[in-house]
């Protein structure tokens, strides 16, 4: 009796918690059904316009697409840059190597409106506000720590003699690296990539300030619409957004399963 | 593959040999993007606090001279310590459930820390604001029982709600890597030698699971300092955070100066507690080192 008490105690507790971090996301899904012009909850009626005004209104689809390019550029520019940092880092360690990572890390410490304020004044000067160079430059930048993290926790994992032994059997520096240890460090990489893909899709803070209406990303139109008019075209975005993640993290899950299932 | 690896090309081999001696050459390119995309605009911010519109400490001493300015300082203190806190007491039964769990059980607790984390950082406040505003999730829940309409929307409390969830992964992640790691055969063996369940907990599991408490409380308090959108759209007057200042400063004002010497004071502060947690969060090294 006395072992169970604790249990069922720590089981509600949990239950409570796991409902408050999910369940006021979810909250957006049946706001994004509602007839009525405004965000109040419950949602009366049943509609799809904010749907067909998302995917009819050029201001919303189109920063969608500014989105998607930006975030497609950012996760490959920055997985690239990232893992030739990680491994430069595991390769050489040693105190400068120690030094270079925290400098590598610091972007995530940096409060956001002072990165943002400076890379605004930085971009008045060299005309990049509110072109994709300039959203791709500075999401890459805050991108890198994510994957410079993910890539460097494979590498410490990853038994360096394994390429050492692939050298002694004759393969050449350069196969060795494609065939021994990319593989191997395959998942770190790619769980960076997405990590930077969503880093770069989700940023606001520098992008309000970078944002020029040629060039709106969404999560900035989401958010002027929030503050300017309570549109529930932004639910209907958020639901979309909420899909399309559960939908990616769903397969990764299965496929990872499925993986640890035939090891 | 074979190809390269009978006849390497010349410059390839070049390139790798300076690689092999030099590793550090690696990390040149995403270097060469932080100086560019990061220092660069820090220094000329820095340096902007310190020049604009004149010389001289001018913009420091006028905001160390502000009431306002300072009140808002003191309350960005006061909600990261109270959003600190109250992650600490939400993440740690949550982390001690995850490290306890059965792997299918913390793969759902895993996923409910992170599906928030996944959605869009401005939808999940807009969720906020549907669920705390007068006319709200909470407020209609509050009246059909009978009471008083809460004012949830606008306060500190509000924020305090938001930035908490906003901000439990930071808590959660750090908690569990530690508890994970911890024997609970020590517990039983409190237990077994005498010690009350409750007193076995406070002198043999909490000291070791503190590390883990540290070190998500310093990112906690550090992100939360500089925190942005929850405090603009779940805030209101009463909850302005310094980074609000400074947007206003820049963006509104056009004083480059003020604005500059206000996210100098933000840095510093980031910073200064950064380095002032740094040793605590060493210790986590040592015992997870020791223990393997």
């Amino acid at each position: 009796m006395r072992r169970i008490l604790p249990r069922i105690l720590l089981g509600t507790i949990c239950v409570l918690i796991a409902l408050w971090l999910v369940a006021p996301t979810l909250v957006v899904v049946p706001m994004s059904f509602a007839e009525q012009k405004s965000l109040v909850f419950p949602p009366s009626g049943f509609s799809l316009q904010w749907y067909e005004n998302f995917f009819t209104n050029k201001q919303w689809y189109g920063s969608l697409i500014v989105s998607l390019k930006v975030a497609l550029i950012v996760a490959l520019l920055a997985t690239v840059l990232g893992t030739l940092a990680a491994i430069g880092i595991e390769r050489a360690k040693g105190r400068s190597a120690g030094i270079l990572r925290a400098i590598l890390i610091t972007p995530i410490i940096i409060p956001g409106v002072v990165m943002a304020i400076g890379i605004y004044a930085v971009y008045l000067d060299t005309r990049l506000v509110g072109t994709l160079t300039g959203y791709v430059l500075a999401h890459t930048m805050l991108a890198l720590p994510f994957v410079v993290i993910a890539v460097g926790a494979s590498l410490s994992v990853f038994d360096a003699r394994l390429e050492t032994a692939a050298a002694s059997l004759g393969a050449s520096r350069l196969s060795a690296f494609f065939t021994v240890t990319l593989p191997l460090i395959l998942p770190g990489i790619l769980s960076g990539m997405l990590f930077a893909f969503v880093t770069s899709f989700d940023e606001v803070i520098v992008s309000l300030f970078i944002t020029s209406p040629q060039a709106t990303t969404l999560p900035v139109r989401i958010f002027a619409s929030i503050t300017r008019d309570s549109d529930p075209t932004v639910a209907a975005v958020g639901s979309l957004t909420f899909l399309a993640t559960t939908i990616i993290i769903g397969a990764g899950l299965l496929v990872g399963t499925r993986r640890g299932r035939s090891k | 593959m074979s190809n390269s690896n009978t006849k390497p090309d010349g410059a390839a081999r070049l390139g790798w040999a300076g690689v092999r001696r030099h590793p550090l050459l690696l990390v040149l390119p995403a270097l060469v993007l932080l100086i560019l995309i990061m220092a660069v605009p820090l220094i000329t911010i820095i340096a902007r606090s310190f020049i604009d519109p004149v010389p001289g400490l001018g913009n420091y001493s006028w905001f160390f001279s502000h009431k306002l300015n300072l009140i808002v300082l003191w309350r960005t203190f006061v909600i990261s310590f109270w959003v600190t806190i109250s992650c600490v007491l939400v993440a740690y039964p949550y982390a001690f459930a995850m490290s306890v769990a059965g792997p299918r059980l913390r793969l759902i607790l895993v996923l409910c820390v992170l599906v928030p984390f996944w959605v869009s950082g401005v939808v999940r406040t807009l969720a906020w604001v549907i669920i705390l505003q007068d006319t709200g999730v909470i407020n209609q829940f509050v009246i059909w029982l009978g009471f008083d309409k809460l004012s949830l929307i606008r306060t500190q409390l509000g924020v305090t709600i938001g930035m908490t969830q906003v901000l439990l992964p930071f808590m959660v992640m750090p908690l569990f890597a530690v508890m994970r790691g911890i024997d609970l055969r020590l517990i039983e063996a409190a237990k077994s030698l005498g010690s009350h369940p409750v007193k076995a907990f406070f002198q043999v599991y909490l000291p070791l699971s503190l590390p883990g408490v540290f070190a998500g409380a310093t990112i906690v308090f550090i992100l939360a300092l500089g925190f942005y959108i929850t405090p603009l759209l779940l805030g209101g007057p009463s909850s302005t955070m310094l980074s609000t200042l400074v947007q206003q400063q820049v963006m509104s004002l056009l004083n480059w100066g003020r604005g500059g010497a206000m996210g100098v004071i933000l840095l510093v502060a980031t910073f200064g507690f950064l380095a002032l947690a740094s040793p605590f969060m060493r210790r986590k090294y040592d015992i997870s080192g020791g223990s393997k």
